[in-house]
């Protein structure tokens, strides 16, 4: 067992973890993050995609020591400072963007990911960057159509109900 | 005007809040106090005899707590099958063992054989893997049609053979269908596959047991959209606990598309261990274990013949079906090629003779059951494809051969035995027509042919059976439970309501739809009504959530059960407005007596049902809660039209979706957001299943499929954006709320406007293609060119 | 997963030194490792990670011209960052999707060979050449079949040189699950010639199409290509097509190749 150390969401955490031990299990297990969600073992769904320092990973496809001294950051610390949904997360909600909510927080992470470099994807842009996010429920089109309406485009020509 | 809440608004999912903060409460979120974990041992093998399973090395081993194998369980109930279909010749259909750990043979590549229970999982897997099997391979039965030779190798020793059942249906029609084809003026025939199927929900199941000694008390965590069908036949028929002694519940569940509706293995496995180790025990699939342990869907193959009169009109209708059940017969497994596959072979149309016969098919493989539209999807795609292969061969426009051939008047009682209520199907089709721009399409065509590729327009119509009852007809066709569905309402003190629902959301918005009915009936705001579902200790013994049967039926139950609330707050009202019980109306929230300016608010009639001060003890009880069971009458029957634009690569075989239209009926809708949601990810795991999903087994009964790396889950850039509309609505006749489900409609609608699209493709090309099986990957659609 | 130490070295000199014993395994960005491990499929005893070494990271321009990665780069990094060479940049940009690109590296992909892998196409394509810890080993002579490098055990890829060619392009036609490369063909025109190397569709993992080359090298442009075709026996024939349609393919995504490169 080894150490390790690093700051999830802001808050300072550690705890002892063996060689082997995945990133999303010392989120899930033992700091109780279980938002981070683990729906494969081949690192395609992308349940999982937490940031480390700044950028996405997979957390099942990373060792948590290979996180130590690293700045983590989950889907629970994504809301805004006083509770209330951000920007990306309210867009999911007004459009529909999620049904059964499991690959809802891989979803959230990767679109902050894909934001922070592209403040206003195309639709294709969109599409291409979820080829590590799958979801079963939604067939995609309210996830883009949520995507694109937190970059602050218009997405009324969008069909929607 | 778009309203602001109640039936027919677009309300927000209030479910989403927890969901987008990563505070969920999914299956495997659950750990409690002392848990150990449990990993299956899992065959590798297709067929083989068990010789021995050796645990003595692996019970040594570090934080082992105990082993268990097959013989932990002869003493134990078999996984029991909820349907027992009848076959033509008016025998029962042969229905194995179907143990909790493999014993004697083990009959599929996954059948757990031992189950290491151990401080942690990965203590688990490492004594699991010192277990010593010694196994004798047997020969493989995987296809259908080898399976019932003779000599073929036998699934099961002590049944006849492999067959399952050979079903016909209706059987009395079918001397009168084969004279129709003699005298047919044209009959088109088909030879297809339905390929099989991976649910894939996003979340992989999980089961926690626990067991409290001082109670006996069992309780079961597990990812199902039923809980209490798991209660039932696992406590009565696997482990012989008495329901009152075991709790089941199904938390936040992360999707199901039917593979969560059955009984598996595991969960029984976790609550017996519970008690075995006195200590809670939790499994968590892997996906890798979930591609050889959840129930497969579709696997048919079908030869299907459609005959038409010298004017086109469709005169009989005759199919010929192979339906793969896999190794064993998994809960509703019996139920989906027969009753909820023959049942719609009348589609859109007033064939006036069908006959349908399926042979369900022992193999090894894992066990195939209902999948996201169970057994309509398999109906729906072999009667579009052969009206659409009829109408290329007549020289006719696929469109005007289907409105030729609509039915038109209802209710219309089909030759398969089910009577369709209402529908407008030429309504649909005008609505689709109105959606694609056909007019347009040559000029689109050209547009692809100019950048070298072909492109092509399909186009379908389905018909869809939701609410599947009532109980005692269902009960007579081999269902070994009732279809109804019930809800509680209970109403606070201080106004505010708790409907706890036989229903369970694993996606649906359960939460937020229900509400705003209920909102409705008594005109307060949603938030005032929380939905409970997915625990038997909280809400009544209810069906669960399959056949997009929740509003269809849970709904109707909640409304019966609000409908008592209402009627009692009535008399309470009249009471405290000293008025006559008849001239009470409730409107906005508040109860009025006709005609006057007098009123109490519907608060303080709750309240008064609690402090019964003022109050007519002598005519009614004190509170507010009701049940209700609601049994339909009939099922509802969705219907639509769809039509799918592709694009085709010559050089690559590659199929890309262009444009895709959705013109459905599902009746009356609760909330058009949460609607045309079901019906976008219905149309993706259609799609899915005509260009990308193969779960394929090799000759020896490998699954060659068997993980994200070879099963082709369909991503958001291999789909364009939907064009959906639900705005043709003939209500349902025989539900209160007049819906009729919308769950399936976008998976059993959806392949074949997109096979036909293909075929049309090609042929515009001048490729004598006239089928090409599902999935339409690159390989296949080029190899069909060559 | 087995259980294993974990280390993470600063120097190339203490990794190779932490490689030393029989059953340590280099760590590169793990995104395929992690996942073999999940299957139990390997069991080392120590896995050194890569990540720590800062001689081994980024991207730069060589004395002379060519571009030179870090064995321990990402593929984002050399995405936004080898734009040099924009061909290999656009490669690296369409590697498994943003996540592995974020932890995936160049050298992880050419030591593990994956015979559906575009780095190793890009290399063999660009004669490119792989710096170890110890030599300096042309991309001919580094592949050496399906998952078979010329590594020794402990070696380790420490840097990977690009010459930059005149015209280049990779084309990946994805198999539809994996998205790895059913078949991807990286096209590359030096002054001295036409190299084509192709991924995703051999037995034999990636390879050089001689004939192409040839017939590219006296006319770079997709007509050259017709008429040329490969064998499919050796091709690698699964779920997802058979021999005969990789072959094709071959000829078809060169093509595709070649036009976007002209």
């Amino acid at each position: 067992m080894t150490q390790v150390n690093m700051t999830v969401n802001g808050k300072a955490a550690s705890g002892d973890v063996e060689g082997r031990t995945l990133l999303s299990s010392f989120l899930r297990d033992q700091l109780k993050l279980t938002g981070t969600h683990v729906g494969c073992d081949t690192s395609q769904c992308g349940a999982c995609v937490v940031h480390v320092d700044g950028v996405a990973v997979k957390s099942c496809t990373m060792l948590a020591a290979e996180a130590d001294g690293a700045d983590v950051a989950t889907i629970e610390g994504q809301a805004n400072p006083d509770g209330s949904l951000n920007v990306i997360q309210q867009a999911f909600q007004d459009h529909h963007g999620l049904q059964c909510g499991f690959c809802t927080p891989g979803m959230v992470m990767s679109t902050a990911a894909l934001l922070k470099g592209n403040p206003k994807p195309s639709e294709a842009e969109v599409r291409a960057y979820l080829e590590g996010n799958i979801c079963r429920c939604t067939g995609y089109h309210n996830i883009v159509k949520a995507i694109m309406a937190a970059s602050g485009q218009d997405v009324g020509a969008i069909a929607a109900e | 005007m778009p309203k602001d809440g109640g039936i027919g608004a677009s309300s927000k999912r209030r479910e989403d809040v927890r969901f987008l903060t990563g505070v969920g409460n999914y299956t495997d979120d659950i750990n409690i106090h002392g848990q150990a974990y449990v990993f299956f041992l899992r065959s590798d093998m297709a067929h083989g005899t068990i010789n021995s399973v050796d645990t003595s090395a692996a019970a040594g081993m570090p934080g082992v707590v105990q082993i268990f194998t097959g013989a932990d369980f002869e003493a134990v109930g078999s996984i029991p099958c909820g349907w027992q279909v009848t076959d033509k010749h008016g025998e029962v259909m042969q229905e194995p063992r179907h143990p909790v750990l493999a014993h004697g043979k083990v009959r599929h590549v996954g059948e757990p054989i031992a189950a290491v229970v151990a401080e942690t999982l990965e203590q688990a897997r490492d004594a699991a893997e010192a277990i010593e099997l010694d196994i004798s391979e047997l020969p493989a039965v995987v296809d259908m049609k080898e399976a019932l030779k003779d000599g073929a190798a036998k699934v099961h020793d002590d049944l006849n053979n492999n067959l399952c059942y050979d079903w016909g249906f209706v059987e009395e029609n079918k001397a009168a269908t084969d004279a129709a084809f003699e005298a047919a003026a044209h009959v088109t025939t088909l030879e297809l596959v339905n390929n099989r199927l991976v649910a894939n929900p996003m979340e992989p199941r999980v089961a926690v047991g626990e067991y409290a000694r001082g109670t006996d008390e069992h309780t079961l965590y597990t990812t199902s959209q039923n809980p209490h069908v798991i209660r039932l036949l696992m406590g009565a028929f696997v482990l012989g606990i008495p329901e009152h002694k075991l709790r089941v519940v199904a938390p936040d569940v992360g999707g199901g598309f039917g593979t969560k509706i059955f009984h598996y293995q595991e969960e029984a496995f976790c609550t017996f261990a519970a008690k075995a180790c006195n200590r809670p025990v939790k499994w968590t699939s892997s996906r890798s274990e979930a591609f050889v342990s959840d129930a497969h869907g579709r696997d048919h193959v079908t030869k299907i013949e459609l005959a038409l009169d010298g004017d086109n009109n469709f005169t009989a209708l005759r199919t010929e079906t192979y339906a793969n059940m896999g190794a064993y017969l998994s809960t509703f497994a019996p139920s989906v090629p027969t009753w909820l596959h023959g049942t719609l072979m009348a589609g859109n149309y007033k064939t006036p003779l069908i006959y349908v016969n399926v042979k369900a098919v022992f193999t090894n493989t894992v066990p195939v059951d209902a999948y996201r539209g169970a057994g309509r999807p398999e109906a729906t795609f072999q009667l579009e494809r052969v009206v659409d292969k009829a109408a290329r061969e007549l020289g006719v426009d696929p469109v005007a051969l289907r409105r030729q051939n609509f039915i038109t008047e209802f209710p219309y009682a089909t030759p398969v035995a089910v009577e369709y209520d209402t529908g407008d199907y030429h309504a649909t089709m005008d609505k689709l027509e109105s959606m694609i721009d056909r007019d347009g399409f040559a000029a689109r065509r050209a547009e692809s042919e100019k950048n070298g590729k072909l492109r092509g327009l399909g186009v379908n119509c389905y018909i869809e059976a939701c609410g599947i009852a009532p109980s005692n007809l269902v009960g007579q066709l081999g269902a070994r439970a009732g279809l109804y569905e019930s809800a509680t309402v209970r109403v606070n003190a201080t106004g505010g309501l708790v409907v706890m629902t036989g229903s369970h959301s694993h996606g649906q918005g359960h939460e937020t739809s229900f509400a705003q009915v209920v909102a409705e009936m008594i005109g307060i705001d949603e938030n005032m009504v929380e939905i409970v579902h997915g625990d038997t200790s909280k809400v009544p013994m209810g069906m669960g959530t399959y056949g997009s049967r929740s509003l269809a039926v849970g709904g109707s139950a909640m409304v019966r059960a609000t409908e008592k609330i209402i009627n009692k707050a009535k008399k309470i009202a009249s009471h405290l407005l000293e008025a006559s019980e008849g001239d009470i109306e409730l409107k906005d929230g508040a109860f009025s007596v006709a005609g006057t300016d007098k009123s109490v608010a519907w608060g303080d009639v709750t309240l008064a049902a609690y402090v019964p001060h003022n109050y007519p003890l002598e005519d009614i009880e004190p509170g507010l809660e009701e049940t209700a069971f609601y049994d339909p009458s009939n099922f509802t029957y969705p219907s639509g039209a769809y039509a799918c634009e592709v694009e085709v690569d010559p050089e690559t075989g590659k199929v890309t979706i262009e444009r895709f239209a959705a013109a459905d009926d599902f009746g009356n809708i609760v909330n058009p957001m949460i609607v045309t949601g079901q019906v976008h990810g219905g149309l993706a795991q259609g799609i899915g299943q005509a260009l990308l999903e193969n779960c394929s087994y090799d000759e020896n009964g490998q699954l060659l499929s068997a993980s994200y790396m070879d099963y082709a889950m369909p991503r958001a850039d291999d789909l364009p954006m939907f064009d959906v509309d639900h705005s043709c609505q003939t209500p349902c006749t025989h539900n209160p709320l007049g819906v009729k489900g919308c769950g399936e409609a976008g998976a059993i609608g959806s392949p074949p406007s997109v096979v036909n699209a293909v075929v049309d493709a090609l042929q515009s090309a001048g490729k004598d293609v006239t089928h090409i099986d599902m999935p339409l990957s690159p390989d296949r659609v080029w190899a069909a060119m060559q | 997963m087995y259980n294993f130490e974990f280390e993470k070295p600063e120097t190339v000199a203490d990794a190779v030194a932490a490689l030393a014993p029989e059953d340590a395994q280099a760590l590169g960005g793990g995104q395929t490792l992690i996942p073999t491990l999940k299957q139990r499929l390997a069991s080392p005893t120590t896995l050194v990670s890569l990540k720590g070494i800062a001689e081994m990271q980024g991207v730069c321009k060589g004395d002379d011209g060519s571009i030179c990665i870090g064995g321990a780069t990402n593929h984002a990094t050399v995405a936004a960052e080898a734009g040099d060479y924009p061909a290999l940049a656009e490669t690296a940009a369409h590697i498994g999707d943003p996540a592995v690109r974020n932890r995936g590296t160049i050298g992880g992909s050419l030591a593990n060979n994956d015979p559906s892998a575009c780095y190793p196409a890009a290399a063999l394509a660009s004669g490119a050449t792989i710096v170890t810890n110890s030599r300096e080993i042309a991309a001919d002579d580094y592949f050496q079949g399906m998952f078979t490098t010329a590594l020794e055990d402990g070696e380790i890829v420490t840097e990977v040189r690009f010459p930059v060619p005149e015209k280049a392009n990779y084309q990946k036609f994805v198999q539809p699950a994996s998205r790895f490369a059913l078949v991807g063909v990286f096209v590359a025109k030096y002054s001295d010639g036409v190299r084509v190397a192709i991924t995703g569709a051999s037995n034999d993992g990636v390879f050089r199409w001689a004939e192409a080359e040839a017939a590219l090298t006296a006319n770079f442009a997709p007509e050259a290509l017709d008429g040329l075709s490969l064998s499919g026996d050796d091709m690698i024939s699964d779920l997802h097509g058979t021999g005969a349609y990789r072959a094709h393919l071959c000829n078809v995504i060169t093509k595709r190749a070649v036009t976007a490169a002209a």
